[in-house]
């Protein structure tokens, strides 16, 4: 069975990373499955745990009162759920579930903010891949907001 | 052009209208046949001029199957006064088609390797006898990938043929919408993110993409950046098209002619012109 810190560096998300980093991040990280309907994340509570998918997909939600929650990203195996654990006040915006069931590894939060503070090496290269990230998801969301199927024929 | 087209390309061949499909509200699939005369045969990814009679005339793609002879099959979204009047056109109705104008999907030359489809909204019609094609021929390719990204769950195309095609085992499609409902329980998101997710090997793909132009360049980025070549990236274009023979420019995008040279180039072919707005 691989170890942690294997499946760690085979993740999109940490490929590349120095083994020797690898193997400070997996001390955060936990084999977590989730099943269908199951939900990883709530709006509003501590973002104490972000999750590599490793199989599954999980639907990122927001509630709304009186109808059903609206979907508006879904994510797939080698992508990260979570990313409000980056900053204070660390807490979720929307839901997170699981669409089907779900192989990931769970990252304790505050165990990694305390390690990267601890060695900035660490916590310059995760900074590098989380803001790849986010530019990542900006501009899908970009191009999501331009509704570039209206009326338009190709 | 094709040779088997009528011996004057200004000269539209009469046809009627057989059977009409409604896709969405605003698009139909039309199925037409010749008055009189045989059904040229054509490639995937090339197009035909559509002639509504007393109104005008616009460049459609070939949306149906190259190997069915039976006539052509083309799928319009009303978007101006030509594509109105095309898709209230009933059973029997006359219309005028010249053509098949254009160049073809790299059919050839992706046999033996792995084939990324990638098409936004109604780029999936031009695409779709590119994937006839694929799954007839299917023991000459390896992975075959399909993605599909659409504006919502009404305006899905060809849903029945995307159930069977993702029934094959040996097709992956993945389908996603920017705008989800409450009934929707697949993807949401860009399609050029489910790039990234996709198993090919970028060294020895082919990718064809079909789409708007801002969702094409999206694309081609996710697809370069998963390691594919410009000049395996095959994208069609689409511009005003008037004569459909490279002669009287309306269509000029740099130093090519869309209908003579086009609609589908190899992304390294016109890489810079791609990024120029003003072209």
């Amino acid at each position: 069975m691989a170890s942690l810190e294997a499946i760690l560096l085979q993740h999109p998300f940490f490929r590349g990373l120095e083994a020797q980093l690898g193997s400070v991040v997996a001390g955060c990280c936990a084999n977590v499955r989730r099943g269908r309907g199951e939900y990883l994340l709530h709006e509003g509570t501590p973002a104490d745990r972000f999750y590599l998918i490793r199989e599954g997909t999980v639907a990122l939600e927001i509630a709304a009162a009186g109808r059903a929650p609206a979907t508006f990203l879904t994510l797939g195996s080698g992508e990260i759920v979570g990313i409000s654990w980056l900053t204070p006040p660390y807490r979720w915006t929307f839901d997170a579930r699981a669409t089907s069931l779900v192989h990931a590894l769970a990252v304790d939060t505050a165990c990694l903010r305390a390690k990267c503070e601890s060695d900035h090496d660490l916590g310059y290269e995760l900074m590098k891949r989380c803001s790849a990230l986010l530019v990542r998801r900006l501009h899908a969301t970009r191009l999501q907001l331009l509704d570039v199927y209206a009326g338009a024929a190709p | 052009m094709n040779a088997a087209a009528t011996s004057d390309p200004f000269v539209p061949q009469p046809c009627r209208v057989r059977r009409t499909t409604r896709e969405a509200a605003d698009t139909m699939t039309l199925e037409i046949v010749p008055v009189a005369g045989q059904v040229p045969s054509f490639e995937p990814g090339q197009f035909n001029m559509l002639y509504a009679f007393g109104v005008g005339e616009i460049a459609v793609s070939m949306s149906g199957d190259a190997e069915d002879r039976s006539g052509f099959v083309h799928t319009v979204r009303a978007v101006g006064a030509v594509s109105r009047a095309i898709i209230s056109l009933e059973a029997n109705a006359a219309l005028g088609v010249r053509g098949p104008f254009g160049t073809p999907w790299p059919m050839g030359e992706a046999q033996g390797r792995d084939v990324v489809i990638v098409a936004g909204g109604l780029g999936l019609a031009p695409l779709r006898p590119a994937i006839y094609r694929l799954l007839r021929r299917r023991d000459r390719f390896r992975r075959v990938i399909i993605l599909i990204g659409m504006r919502n769950p009404a305006e899905i195309l060809y849903e029945r043929e995307l159930a069977e095609w993702r029934g094959s085992l040996d097709v992956e499609l993945e389908v996603t919408v920017d705008r989800a409902d409450a009934t929707w329980h697949g993807n949401v998101g860009v399609v050029p993110a489910l790039i990234a997710r996709m198993p090919f090997d970028p060294a020895e793909t082919v990718a064809m993409v079909c789409g708007p132009e801002v969702m094409m360049r999206f694309t081609v980025n996710a697809l370069r950046d998963a390691g594919v070549a410009l000049d395996r990236i095959y994208v069609s274009m689409e511009r005003n098209m008037k004569c459909a023979i490279g002669l009287c420019g309306h269509c000029q995008f740099g130093p090519d002619f869309i209908c003579k040279d086009g609609p589908v180039m190899r992304m390294d072919r016109i890489a810079r012109a791609f990024a120029v707005k003003e072209i």
